[in-house]
């Protein structure tokens, strides 16, 4: 059975032509770029391509982009830097809705000594900028801020922030992950210092994922080692995923337009078909700021794990914030920072569409899932009538 | 992605038992939307005093489901008595075992099935008494010494994964580790012999791993064990501990603490540089 894949913000399929791509690097184009022999040397303008593909997509030039393994390598690099950079700042903001990559490393900075700020968000998952504005001190190194949230799709207004945050003289880091490739970014144009971006997000291979930093940036490497990256980060290439991601990026750009079109058409009817279709369901995250491939609902009184496996027996590939999906016992951070109430939070779903969706794939979703839902609320104790809260003593 | 038997998914797709019986003579309700789930058992009896008929609704992922529709199955055809007997063990092992995450869900069926049964005798059931410890789930400290005396838990993951205690702000795990710790003492015999040296040895690298490391490795920190001389241990700081200026209070509340604990009570404990 061909999945019905619309998970797509935990990664997505590779596109066949970056498979086609990639492939010649694994085969006979296998040399080292740092070689002094013509076969590894060959692959030193391949890469000088590579990285030229990248800084289109971003509106960036190629010496502002270095190669990491991974999203969360751009972000642990970045952050790092910037209080490597400026040993003497002892604070750091983010937002209370950060990817677990920038959330753990702040916990972590946390117990090391360092002072973070989070936040908030409201219940449309907006930013409170007057607390962000409030937080900014002269003891602060770096503010860490995602451009579009992996759960929800919410859009931050990462250049009035990244502006303001200028203003105060502190250096201004977004995960980008989940926005590069879904919507028009131009960074010449904006104040931001350090973006990240990850490979498999745009299909490109897993393994793979750069860090934007902007021309007259100070930075610090996180991983020292050889002269890659013109020293600022060590480790022989990942030649076949610096080719993907190049391939991937260019890609991206082309399937920007199709990306903002066509599939924010069949997220959209996904979304309202559901919604008609299913009483007591929410969507999360303000509507209107938001990625075009992404929705996340809510169905009262179940859960999303057994959401999921139902899913599943047809081949349909979601994910969900509830507690029981994430090994925790907590339904997710994004869905609790936005206050949705728990009656709800436990049974999100999130669906992350890509350009390889059809609409045959959600008229099969449309189909499959009401009845998902109307049997699971069977099998609740729980409806309209009857929500109980928690049987604290 | 949880791995479940294939029995787990069977009674999740096809549970058996859905609903509720009609005028009931037990009813047993746990669990809530907030902690994340929750299960209402309802049973008959015959004139033979047999469950003659039981049914659940469940609200929560396919282990509680399952879990559920599992404990139906196991009461009905039992007298109260019989049906008293079942464990949640009994439970997990009817559908094949649960992930080790998941067996708070079996720890709900039977709590179920307790409540209902005093419910049919009509017995008045006592709010939980005891203490909350976890407030972020509500469980008490007699219900995590139950779990840990009945299921032989040893760590606050084990207690997370039968009772959900600990599972949310992780304030209460001190609390947790003192529990475990007591029922582990009321469940020990009273040490007639006096340990080899050996044994002691072993007994200390055994409780540093066990109940010493996990807290200071949270805060990056660790120890070594150095020598031991008598009863004067000798242990080495390490990591965030080095330079922690707790550490000497660290080396009295907690290592020394645990080893008086868990190895001899007239252990003393020295830090030594290496």
């Amino acid at each position: 059975m061909k999945p019905v894949y619309v998970d797509n913000n935990a990664t997505t399929q590779v596109a066949p032509e970056v498979m086609e791509a990639i492939l010649p690097y694994f085969r006979e184009l296998y040399g080292n770029p740092s070689s002094m022999h013509s076969f590894g040397g060959q692959v030193g303008p391949r890469l000088r391509t590579a990285r030229a593909q990248v800084a289109a997509l971003l509106g960036a030039e190629p010496d502002e982009i270095i190669f990491t393994g991974c999203g969360s390598e751009s972000d642990n690099t970045a952050i790092r830097s910037a209080l490597a950079c400026y040993p003497e700042k002892r604070h750091l903001v983010i937002s209370r809705v950060e990817h677990p990559a920038v959330r753990s490393l702040a916990a972590s900075l946390a117990k090391e000594g360092y002072r973070v700020s989070e936040i908030p968000v409201d219940s449309q998952g907006h930013l409170d900028m007057g607390k962000l504005r409030a937080s900014l001190t002269p003891d602060t190194a770096i503010v860490s801020i995602m451009w579009a949230n992996n759960e929800t799709g919410v859009i931050f207004p990462i250049e009035e922030i990244a502006e303001l945050v200028h203003r105060h003289g502190i250096l201004f880091h977004t995960d980008a992950v989940q926005a590069v490739g879904k919507i028009p970014l131009n960074l010449a144009r904006t104040k931001i210092d350090l973006l990240s971006l990850s490979g498999h997000k745009l299909h490109a291979p897993k393994g793979i994922g750069a860090l934007y930093i902007r021309r007259g940036t100070k930075f610090s490497p996180f991983l020292v080692g050889g002269h890659q990256e013109k020293g600022r980060r060590a480790g022989t290439e990942n030649v076949p995923g610096i080719i993907g991601l190049g391939r991937g990026c260019e890609l991206a750009a082309a399937n920007l337009e199709a990306e903002n079109t066509r599939v924010r058409a069949l997220r959209d009817r996904l979304e309202s078909e559901l919604l008609r279709r299913i009483p007591d369901a929410q969507v999360n995250g303000d509507p209107e700021q938001r990625l075009p491939n992404t929705s996340n609902i809510s169905f009262a009184y179940v859960e999303g794990e057994s959401i999921l496996l139902m899913l599943d027996e047809f081949g349909i590939c979601a994910s969900s914030g509830s507690a029981c999906t994430s090994g925790s016992l907590e339904p997710s951070h994004v869905i609790r920072a936005m206050g949705v109430p728990f009656t709800m939070a436990h049974g999100s779903i999130r669906f992350s569409l890509s350009v390889y969706n059809t609409e045959a794939e959600i008229d099969f979703i449309i189909d499959k899932l009401p009845p998902i839902i109307d049997r699971l609320r069977q099998l609740s104790p729980f409806s309209r009538d009857r929500a109980v809260p928690c049987s604290l003593a | 992605m949880w791995e479940y038997t294939d029995k787990v998914r069977e009674h999740f797709l096809n549970p058996k038992n859905v609903g509720e019986v009609e005028n009931p003579d037990g009813v047993g309700e746990v669990g809530s939307i907030a902690c994340g789930d929750a299960l209402r058992l309802t049973f008959k009896l015959d004139d033979q005093g047999r469950i003659a008929e039981a049914k659940f609704k469940t609200f929560g992922c396919a282990s509680a489901i399952a879990s559920a529709s599992a404990l139906t199955e196991l009461i009905i055809g039992k007298t109260l008595e019989e049906a008293e007997k079942i464990t949640n063990q009994e439970i997990a092992d009817y559908l094949g075992g649960l992930p080790k995450e998941k067996m708070h869900c079996s720890v709900m069926g039977q709590e179920a099935l307790e409540k209902a049964i005093a419910a049919c005798r009509g017995v008045e059931i006592e709010a939980p008494e005891g203490e909350v410890v976890c407030e972020c789930f509500g469980v008490t400290d007699l219900e995590i010494e139950r779990a840990v005396r009945e299921n032989g838990l040893k760590t606050v993951e084990e207690v997370t994964n039968y009772t959900k205690a600990g599972g949310g702000c992780e304030r209460c795990h001190d609390a947790i580790r003192e529990i475990i710790a007591r029922a582990g003492r009321e469940a020990a015999p009273a040490r007639e012999k006096p340990l080899t040296n050996i044994q002691k040895i072993k007994l200390i690298e055994e409780t540093i791993e066990r109940e010493i490391r996990p807290s200071l490795r949270q805060d990056g920190g660790d120890i070594e064990l150095v020598d031991i001389i008598g009863n004067r241990v000798q242990v080495a700081t390490r990591g965030a501990c080095v330079a922690c200026p707790s550490a000497p209070i660290t080396m009295k509340s907690l290592v020394e603490a645990k080893l008086r604990e868990f190895v001899a009570p007239d252990l003393v404990v020295e830090e030594v540089r290496s």
